[in-house]
């Protein structure tokens, strides 16, 4: 691990005595995770709870003439049948657009489909009732007339005068469009070489291992509605149901306890859980509702759907002159709600090119509704695009002028000594590290010995393929994310840190936890800086009736933001009870530390009165305090990046595989990674983080892609059909590290969730084509199955 | 269909008699009749592993096997493995190595990883991926689930008979 920032000539609180920042440490409570004692939304059961399941639309689009649900209602156990007509009397439409992405449009869409559906999928009906299994067995009986209309579906003729126009009232079907133009490209590529390719990504999802679930319990007696939801932004949610069914937030509580699997899939609020909220408000009694795994592939955001046309300029010394793309995306027939279907398009604009000096930058991005499911964000939110689109042009130029891939990215990456600054879309870098990222992957691979290797084994007929890929990644969002554009999505947190009566610590966050870590690093962070044994410290979270308000978890911001505010709020705690201390002991708050879960003398560490002792003399015995003192053991914090819109991250991956030219088949062989996230907290976290995004980017290189037919039939919605990467097939990965603390907070945090999913897929097709070179062919596509290998070959 | 049935079976070696559909299958039984929600429920189609169930000492997908099925068997879950300490080394590996995340795959992959053990006592790593190659996991990337397995088969192989 390098350290690319020097030492502060003061001590922080980073470097605390028995500090648990940058050590790995087991996250606390796994034990209940192990033993099977977790308590996802899918396990709860409440009393008087019926269970919905809806009625969904078999064509991609059509109106619905009429719905004939008799025959389901008089059967036993069904306790309602509910329309898009009858759920409007409770709960508003609404649409999703952002003022910060001019021109975005979108319809306004409904809980429950009235009248129209506009994809396969889209709900048309709800079904309570006492089981799920009665409810699935009166769906069956409920008879639907559908007149099929047509449906649009590839997105390279959906701006056609010829293609029907999905809503009528928008006039078209482009829901958004950016263009962008920095330096002067034409005159950049006019003295330059210029190769082109047309880069092609599957649509794919994420394929969380839990479905979605919801139970909403409105209690009309209280009149507050209670939401058990597995999701990474528990009061948007709050804020978004009260919203649109006429509720102040103080009506509204969502909690979330364990989740199983986001990545992005729940930081959205879906049609089905806003019609699940009504549904409870309507019925008055709680209502569960969770997604079986066909529901999953139809309705769960998918994401990536994007062609992107790309060119880049090279000097024969290798000097990269411009990038040029032209991006077009599909995102189904809703802008997504509350976070909008145009953020990854935006997003792939922003990116390109963002490793390398190159000053002139052309871009268009156009995005396109279509009758498929609705795109939105998901890990990595357009890194994978304009990673894959940049790092294949760059590894092209290198071919053309016959550079090596190495050699073309040490001529062309940001200096790391030119930071701050900016690249060509804008984009503000703080410290960025391409080089000694890259110097580090090229010792951990040992570059030279398997280039020596690939030709040794290319002899034999052996053909293998080295793939790097350079990227910056976008993390600890500030406003400009969505506040600016008006989305009431907090982009601040806030830790609420309190001692208890028998010493120990309890913290309330407003960040969340699906897995990553959240309750582990917010632990460590405020044992740190209190001096308290993470035994003795209790994390809450995911509760908005009993956590300071603010974003959750996504973005790759809990570690950024949420734990500068826990930094923050520990060492408010700690001056409060420093200066307790001070008055109980006759000393000076200067003169005290906490060490060890006592206080001690600062200058030789004599222990002077437990934690415990301090806090029985403030619960219990005030009166015994000099007068004047008002203890204060709770401190509240809240943190948000100001200076930079977002704290960028950058990286390396490097993937080493072999390509069966008889059958097409792609054997992973190693993977490594480099990686810059600030300050680590927990390196072993930090670690799993990116390897398993690393094997998110891997799937979408090698197998996932949800496949529509042309008339927006989604053809493997289910888990047989739809590949995802498996043990067997995953190879193992090296992480290390470069490490650039930001200096907008004291933590020095930056994210890591991104990272892996980002560069991957890039790493890898460079891989295939490296190995493929003798051949002459070159993939610009992912996933690459044995069938798009075998064509480019011209085996098939 | 709509008649029920009288099963009886042991779970966690606690005697269980009760009336069933007989369409109902043994995870969706686990989890509402007898309220185990260790066992998951993540494809209901038999793929993804996270239902695994061990039934007389053989793992199954719970969601693939109906509950009348059962009738007479000795039926083990996560709950069970976990109470009899049968596999306390395995969690503890998993908890060192951080070998979960959000922890729903993870009573199947223990249970499988546990099944592995028993039948290839010091497993390489291949062998390791190829057994759990079932076992869906989104979150860890395997590659920790992997370290954790062949932790806990190398302290078990130096463990003292």
């Amino acid at each position: 691990m390098m350290v690319t920032r020097a030492p502060a000539e003061t001590l922080s609180v980073l470097d605390r005595p028995n500090s648990y920042i940058g050590k790995t440490v087991p996250r606390p409570n796994l034990d209940r995770l192990l033993q099977g004692r977790g308590q996802y939304v899918s396990d709860l059961e409440l009393p008087r709870m019926a269970h919905v399941v809806f009625l969904r639309s078999p064509y991609a689009h059509a109106r619905i003439v009429a719905i004939d649900a008799d025959a389901a209602r008089r059967m036993s156990g069904v306790i309602s049948i509910v329309t898009g007509r009858e759920l409007e009397a409770v709960i508003t439409p609404w649409v999703g657009v952002l003022s910060h992405l001019k021109g975005l449009k979108s319809a306004p869409q409904h809980a429950i489909a009235i009248d129209r559906a506009c994809w396969q999928g889209e709900a048309v009906a709800a079904v309570v009732a006492t089981s799920r299994a009665v409810a699935e067995d009166a769906m069956e009986q409920i008879a639907v007339d559908y007149e099929e209309l047509e449906a649009v579906t590839d997105m390279r003729t959906a701006l056609d005068p010829a293609t029907p126009v999905i809503h009528a009232s928008l006039g078209d079907n482009l829901a958004f469009e950016r263009t962008l133009n920095a330096g002067d490209v034409d005159q950049a590529l006019s003295g330059s070489e210029v190769v082109e390719a047309d880069f092609v990504f599957g649509r794919h999802t994420g394929v969380t291992l839990e479905p979605r679930a919801v139970v909403a319990d409105w209690n009309a007696a209280e009149a507050r509605l209670t939401i058990y939801q597995g999701t990474q932004a528990p009061h948007m949610v709050q804020n978004i149901a009260a919203l649109h069914l006429g509720l102040r937030e103080a009506q509204v509580r969502v909690v979330c306890k364990d989740v199983g699997g986001s990545f992005g899939i729940k930081v959205h609020i879906y049609a089905d859980e806003m019609a699940t909220y009504a549904l409870s408000k309507l019925l008055r009694r709680p209502i569960k509702f969770v997604a079986d795994r066909v529901e999953s592939f139809n309705t769960d955001i998918h994401a990536r759907d994007h062609r992107c046309r790309g060119r880049i300029g090279v000097k024969p010394d290798g000097t990269i002159t411009a990038f040029e793309i032209d991006d077009l995306t599909g995102i189904g027939p809703y802008s997504m709600y509350p976070r909008t279907s145009a953020i990854e398009a935006n997003q792939v604009v922003n990116l390109v090119g963002g490793p390398y000096v190159t000053p002139n930058y052309r871009a268009r991005a156009r995005v396109v509704f279509q009758n498929k499911n609705v795109m939105c964000q998901y890990r990595a939110v357009g890194h994978p695009i304009a990673c894959s689109v940049t790092e294949g042009l760059v590894d092209l130029a290198a071919a053309k002028i016959g550079m090596d891939p190495v050699e073309i990215r040490r001529r062309n990456l940001i200096a790391d000594d030119a930071y701050p600054c900016a690249s060509p879309s804008g984009m503000k870098f703080e410290q960025l590290s391409h080089h000694a990222s890259l110097a580090k992957l090229l010792q951990m691979m040992d570059y030279d010995a398997l280039r020596a290797e690939q030709t040794a084994l290319r002899a034999r007929n052996i053909h293998r393929g080295i793939g790097i890929a350079s990227f910056i990644e976008v993390t600890n969002p500030s406003a400009a994310f969505y506040g600016v554009g008006g989305a009431k999505i907090s982009s601040q947190d806030g830790v609420a840190v309190r001692l208890d009566a028998q010493g120990s610590v309890i913290c309330q966050t407003s960040i969340t936890e699906q897995g990553q870590g959240s309750e582990s690093l917010t632990a460590q962070i405020v044992g740190s800086v209190l001096g308290v044994s993470m035994e003795r410290v209790r994390v809450i979270l995911g509760d908005t009736d009993n956590t300071p308000y603010g974003g959750g978890t996504w973005a790759s911001r809990g570690a950024g933001i949420g734990g500068e505010a826990a930094l923050q709020a520990a060492k408010a705690l700690r001056q409060n009870v420093l200066d307790i201390a001070a008055a109980i002991l006759q000393s000076t708050s200067g003169g005290l530390d906490i060490v060890n879960n006592s206080i001690v003398s600062a200058d030789d560490g004599a222990p002077r009165i437990e934690l415990s002792e301090l806090a029985r003399i403030v619960y219990f015995r005030p009166d015994t305090l000099p007068p004047g003192i008002q203890p204060e053991l709770m401190a509240t914090r809240h943190f948000v990046p100001r200076q930079y819109p977002f704290a960028f991250t950058n990286g390396v991956q490097a993937s080493w595989l072999e390509v069966d030219t008889e059958t097409g088949f792609v054997t992973l062989l190693k993977h490594w990674v480099v990686e810059d996230c600030g300050t680590i907290i927990n390196p072993q976290l930090v670690d799993e983080q990116i390897r398993g995004g690393v094997v998110q980017g891997l799937g979408a290189a090698l197998f996932e892609k949800c496949i529509y037919d042309e008339r927006g039939q989604l053809t493997n919605a289910n888990m047989a059909d739809y590949l995802v990467p498996m043990s067997g097939e995953m190879p193992d990965i090296e992480i290390g590290h470069v490490v650039s603390p930001t200096r907008e907070s004291e933590l020095g945090a930056k994210g890591a969730g991104e990272a892996g999913t980002a560069g991957a897929a890039a790493a890898v097709a460079n891989a295939v084509n490296d190995a493929l070179r003798p051949f002459g062919a070159t993939i610009t596509e992912i996933p690459l199955t044995p069938q798009v290998i075998l064509t480019a070959l011209g085996r098939i | 269909m709509s008649t029920p049935v009288s099963v009886s079976l042991l779970v966690n070696g606690e005697p269980i008699d009760a009336f069933v559909l007989p369409r109902l299958n043994l995870a969706d039984f686990l989890r509402e009749n007898l309220k185990l929600t260790g066992t998951h429920i993540g494809c209901e189609h038999g793929v993804c592993g996270a239902c695994t169930v061990r039934i007389d000492g053989e793992i199954v997908r719970s969601c693939l096997m109906l509950t009348v099925q059962a009738q007479g068997a000795s039926v083990e879950t996560i709950e069970g493995l976990s109470d009899s300490g049968e596999i306390a080394d395995l969690q503890a590996a998993f908890r060192e190595r951080n070998a979960l995340q959000c922890g729903y795959c993870t009573p199947g992959m223990l249970m499988t990883a546990q099944d592995l053990l028993k039948h290839l006592p010091v497993p390489d790593r291949q062998a390791i991926r190829e057994h759990l190659s079932g076992n869906y996991c989104r979150c860890t990337g395997y590659q920790a689930i992997v370290d954790a397995v062949e932790a806990t088969a190398r302290m078990r192989a130096e463990r003292p008979a």
